[in-house]
């Protein structure tokens, strides 16, 4: 099959395109920078028509992951690449005839702040969700799935807080504050909250590729099925890359608050470093957000390989072999 | 949300749970001449095989039946009118009365084509007017359903007080058609509360004055004045009633402060044969307070149809009655009971007091069938009493302190009780928890106190009385002798019905499994063993100890009543034998040679684990140590010895041994959703929910018909509520309660097997296995209590990383988390059975995270 992958240059891009590239799949990958894959590449802007155009341009499947990941900056940051983007690509697939549209989606698209306990992929809902990063996520979801007919199937795929070696976004983070001894329990730590394993998340794209068809139309959260606390997974993530765990807590309303301070502080002053805690990483760090996997194995016809502690000996291998 | 009031007669609105698919406007000729437009839900089904014809009351409307609607199996026609002037059917210009509502209802029916078999269905003052309808529909009639409703008031009763109270004209107008408050108000007398959306469907057709005036009017019809134009109405349904020969099934919600207990008592002596569910905790709005009500119906219904096949119930010895073992040795001078502390009654004194006690029963007014609640401490006179109350064919209600004052009231005001036996304690309680009856004193009370707490009689007053009067009729063997509640450990306690001749088959079996001889004695330290002594035929001793208080037994304290009547076999819970081992170093060297003649100990009421009979090995150096397996409902299903145990080795669950001589053990295996839904089978290895039939087995439970139903799903045999396995040995395996099985998406985990593997660990004192999420998808949870440096009290908290990992190699199941805890919540009866429900709620609290405040929620 002739799939293009945008967004090859992140780690779960490129781990999606290698997948691809293993089982023998003509991949053709779409980012602004060269992703360094032994693969066709287009560089470019997503929400550039033309250079998505040209990507685009005889592909079977389009598995759609580039977005700008933050916690800071402002809303036209967000907008261009991600709503603007995923219109752009959606107008791609139909001018080209490609059939299917995998679109990388988050679960933070349907969070509206309330625990997740064992729940379904709930409808992308723009109004309510937390943070730039969610709302423009919820927006391109829902511009991808009403895209979906009879010449387009769309599947929406929401991998939950995926992480691996080289992650920049969740493991670096939560490692560099525990180095710097700025990682705290919030709350009591013990909020069950679902990951993924890189791999795993790559696995599900590539069985998206394949169930986007037959399946389609819909959202589907993919994660390992291992909810764990959270003070658990900070501890063993922080362990497998050698820094001593979370030190010290705070309780929730007190990084709620101290949250929305520094949002107001960065919103004023226009920093555009990472905040230290924004209301939505309090949120994020200390309620359940957890998945029911049924509907997605079914539909998918996956399973994760990886189960979460190979996950940690793996990071802990990769941390050891790059120290 | 309140746009402008639809037009009447109309369709509602889209409310929750309503199909606009049911709603359809009739026109009706009214008897007075011109059309009448009814608002219908109707399903619309053609040759219906049944129909329904649901009534709602006053001031509701149609929607009240809208999850009947929604569980009619196919074939099922189900029509609920909105009543003239009510819900969105049309307004007349004047009140509707009793019998035109009857005769509107008629006309209606008549106009939808309705005919047999038709099952009336009614709640409130619905309930009368379907009645009305029953009896001049009477060749179509297969049946009646009546919830929280009456046809008259009880003798010497005024009529509900908060009707009453709105009956009143000022206040009627100002209530119901005024303002909304009585529209309202019906809808919060719901418990649990009902959510906003359905509270406002509910006034959704009563939003203004005029709208409102038939909810007056209603009340105003309500005929409690004699001279009322309804009366004689009413009077000739309430009579016509007790000649209905139609299956009648009365829905029952207790909390009811409108229809309180005595208009369900009312309705029970007008039907006696009617089946009769309390739904515990269920208010006046019954079909909204018990959703659950509409498949109960819907089973009635259907069971209507389909007679159930007859159980081959096994049947125990023909012969022998409760109180055998009494008459064959009212002769011997030996003691049969003794009182630590206290008395001794022989058998010969004890044979002849029963005999004595059972005509004073029956010349005081205690007839066969009549329900005797006993508050007595267990002693010489609850012996006697049992036995003459059983002698004299009356059924004895037992509900023990353990349940809570909340939990007896609940119990022994639904179990309609005609007399209370209590010492001056007993009797304060009677009066404290409102119990009906009449009042009988037992022990040494003052003529003051008695006549203070109510009670004409006394125990000694009866024996007197009854050496006059001549033995009444023994009973039929197939008669009821008693309820027996239930723990209420695993859900509000049930009322279990026995006959005498499934007391005779258990005490037959309990006397040939432990080879009970006449040189035996019993002390039991568990309430319902402590009275059978007499029944077994052997000699028994009270510890000198609240039996309903286990941790209250000491090591001292059983020596002292193994003494006191030579005993030879101990009965105890396994949080008693808890506490006598902890005690046993208080033990005098006489103590503990007393303790060396017991041949025999029984443990029972919860799973007995292997180290602490093995510890009391110590203790009781000379008794076969075994653990009889059973409930209320069925005891003893199995026993198992120490040795037994021990020779299983490790299992799934917790070896229980194998089935008593006569006892048959299947089980109903679970589906991938949890639910024990399969054809029974004794088929080794498969999981499901243990299913006994034994000629001691329960006859039914006390009014909670549809748990009756579900419990006897395969005639003949009692779903025990347990989950387990047979082995290829024969030897059955418990694996935790049904209610308790986590229900993950890899299929459903039974609690006690992981929780063993957890237990092995020396780090861990006790274990608790429960999911959090939702039914299908949830999470598994290990609770730990750690053996060493155990936070205090039960809060729940994460474990340390260490344990984490040794408890999850150990459980062989996916655990989410591992908490600890300083001990685990259990139940309040055996003070051993883990509250696994509690366990899961608090671990699901905890495991949600913090509660993001409204601010937050909203962005």
């Amino acid at each position: 099959m002739r799939v293009l992958v945008t967004g090859a240059s992140g780690m779960l891009g490129r781990a999606t395109a290698r997948a691809l590239l293993e089982r023998g799949d003509e991949v053709t990958v779409l980012q602004r920078r060269p992703a360094g894959l032994p693969c066709a590449e287009v560089l470019g802007d997503v929400a550039d028509p033309a250079a998505v155009g040209r990507a685009v341009a005889g592909r079977d499947a389009v598995v759609h992951l580039a977005a700008k990941v933050d916690v800071t900056g402002r809303w036209a940051e967000y907008a261009r690449p991600n709503v603007e983007g995923t219109r752009v690509v959606v107008e791609a697939c139909r001018a080209a005839g490609v059939g299917r549209l995998v679109h990388v989606s988050s679960p933070s698209v349907a969070h509206a702040g309330a625990a997740l306990v064992g729940a379904g992929a709930g409808p992308a809902d723009p109004d309510r969700a937390r943070g730039h990063y969610a709302r423009s996520k919820a927006l391109a979801e829902r511009a991808a799935l009403a895209a979906d007919s009879a010449g387009l199937a769309v599947l929406a795929v929401r991998p939950h807080l995926v992480w691996g070696p080289g992650d920049r976004q969740l493991v670096e983070r939560i490692v560099t504050r525990a180095r710097a001894g700025r990682l705290p329990r919030i709350g009591s730590g013990a909020a069950l909250v679902d990951t993924t394993w890189v791999d795993n998340a790559a696995d599900a794209l590539v069985a998206a590729v394949d169930a986007c068809g037959p399946v389609h139309g819909e959202a589907l959260v993919v994660s390992n099925g291992e909810p764990r606390p959270i003070a658990e997974i900070l501890t063993r993530l922080c362990g497998a890359a050698g820094v001593r765990g979370p030190r010290g807590r705070v309780p929730f309303r007190a990084a709620w608050l101290a949250g929305a301070a520094v949002e107001v502080v960065w919103a004023v002053t226009g920093r555009r470093d990472t905040p230290p805690l924004t209301r939505f990483l309090a949120e994020q760090l200390a309620t359940a957000h957890w998945f029911d996997q049924r509907r997605t194995r079914e539909a998918l016809g996956w399973a994760p390989r990886v189960p979460l502690d190979a996950g940690f000996a793996r990071l802990a291998a990769w941390y050891a072999a790059s120290a | 949300m309140t746009a402008a009031a639809p037009e009447l007669p109309g369709p509602p609105p889209p409310l929750p749970g309503l199909d606009p698919g049911w709603s359809r406007l009739v026109s009706v000729p009214d008897p007075d001449g011109g059309k009448r437009t009814w608002h219908v839900l109707d399903n619309g089904v053609r040759d219906a095989d049944v129909t329904l014809l649901c009534v709602h009351g006053n001031p509701t409307w149609s929607y009240l039946w809208r999850r009947l609607l929604a569980a009619a199996p196919p074939g099922w026609r189900v029509v609920a009118p909105d009543q003239l002037g009510m819900g969105f059917s049309e307004r007349p210009a004047g009140p509707r009365t009793l019998p035109q509502r009857v005769a509107d209802l008629g006309a209606l029916t008549a106009a939808l084509g309705v005919t047999g078999p038709v099952v009336t269905v009614g709640h409130d003052w619905g309930g009368a007017i379907s009645l009305g309808w029953a009896l001049a529909h009477r060749p179509h009639l297969a049946g009646v359903v009546l919830a929280n409703t009456a046809v008259a008031q009880p003798a010497g009763d005024r009529g509900p007080a908060l009707i009453r109270l709105a009956h009143a004209r000022a206040v009627r107008a100002g209530v119901t058609v005024g303002t909304p408050v009585f529209v309202r108000g019906a809808t919060a007398l719901s418990w649990p509360p009902l959510p906003r959306e359905v509270r406002r469907a509910f006034a959704a057709p009563y939003r203004t004055a005029a709208r409102r005036r038939a909810v007056g009017d209603f009340v105003a019809d309500i005929p409690f004045a004699p001279g009322h134009r309804s009366r004689p109405a009413l009077e000739a349904i309430a009579a016509g009633v007790r000649g209905l020969d139609v299956p009648a099934l009365l829905l029952w919600g207790p909390r009811d402060p409108v229809f309180g207990e005595r208009y369900l008592v009312d309705l029970l002596d007008r039907l006696p044969e009617a089946a009769v569910h309390r739904y515990e905790g269920a208010s006046h709005l019954l079909p909204e307070d018990a959703p659950q009500y509409a498949d109960a119906v819907v089973r009635w219904v259907g069971d209507l149809g389909t007679p159930r096949p007859t159980a081959p119930v096994p049947r125990g010895g023909p012969a022998r009655r409760p109180w055998t073992a009494l008459v064959e040795r009212a002769g011997d001078d030996a003691p049969a009971v003794v009182e630590v502390g206290g008395g001794t009654v022989s058998w010969a004194a004890l044979a002849d007091r029963v005999g004595a006690l059972a005509a004073g029963l029956a010349a005081a007014g205690v007839r066969p069938g009549q329900r005797i609640a006993l508050l007595v401490e267990p002693s010489a006179d609850l012996t006697a009493t049992v036995y003459a109350a059983w002698r004299a064919g009356a059924v004895v209600v037992v509900a023990d302190k353990g349940l809570g004052l909340a939990g007896m009231r609940r119990a022994l005001r639904g179990a309609h009780v005609d007399w209370v036996v209590g010492g001056a304690p007993g009797l304060t309680a009677a009066r404290l928890l409102g119990l009906p009856g009449r009042r009988i004193a037992a022990g040494r009370l003052g003529a003051g106190a008695r006549r203070a707490l109510g009670a004409a009689q006394d125990l000694t007053g009866l024996e007197a009385l009854g050496r006059a009067a001549p033995a009444p009729p023994e009973p039929p063997a197939d008669a009821e002798c008693a309820v027996v509640f239930t723990s209420g450990a695993t859900g509000p306690a049930k009322g279990v019905v026995y006959t005498h001749r499934a007391v005779a088959a258990q005490l037959e079996l309990v006397r040939t499994t432990y080879g009970l001889g006449p040189g035996d004695r019993l002390v039991a330290a568990f309430a319902p063993f402590a009275i059978l002594g007499p029944g077994l035929g052997i000699g028994s001793a009270v510890p000198d100890v609240d039996v309903t208080a286990p941790g209250t037994l000491t090591a001292p304290l059983l020596a002292d009543a193994v003494a006191a009547v030579g005993g030879t076999v101990v009965f105890a819970s396994p949080a008693a034998l808890r506490r006598v081992l902890a005690t046993a170093g208080e033990l005098s060297a006489a103590q503990r040679a007393a303790l060396g003649r017991v041949r025999l100990l029984m443990s029972a009421g919860a799973p007995v684990p292997a180290p602490l009979l093995r510890a009391l090995r110590a203790v009781l150096p000379a008794a076969d140590l075994r653990t009889p397996y059973g409930m209320t409902e069925a005891l003893p299903v199995t026993d198992v010895s120490l040795d037994e145990v021990e020779a299983a080795g490790a299992g799934e669950g917790v070896c229980v041994g194998r089935p008593l001589p006569g006892v048959e053990v299947a089980v109903s295996p679970l589906t991938g959703s949890g639910a024990a839904a399969g054809p029974l089978t004794d088929r080794p290895g498969g999981t499901g929910e243990v299913c006994v039939r034994a000629a001691h087995v329960k006859e039914r439970y006390d009014a909670l018909w549809a748990t009756e139903r579900a419990a006897s799903r395969d005639p003949g045999w009692h779903r025990t509520g347990d989950v387990g396995h047979l082995d290829g040995a024969g030897r059955l395996w418990i694996e935790g309660r049904l209610q308790h099985v986590v229900t993950t998406a890899a299929g459903p985990l039974t609690p006690v097997g992981a929780e063993q593997r957890v237990e092995a660990l020396a780090a861990v004192a006790a274990a608790a296995c429960v999911g959090v999420g939702p039914p299908g998808g949830q999470a598994v949870v290990v609770v730990v209590v750690p053996a060493a440096g155990a936070p205090r009290g039960e809060r729940l908290r994460l474990a340390p990383t260490a344990l984490a990992d040794a408890v999850r190699a150990a459980a062989r199941v996916d655990v989410a988390a591992v908490l600890v805890a300083g001990r685990l919540p259990v139940d309040v009866r055996h003070q051993s059975k883990v509250d696994r429900a509690e366990v899961a709620r608090r671990a699901a609290r905890l495991l949600a995270g913090s509660r993001t405040s409204g601010r937050a929620r909203r962005r």
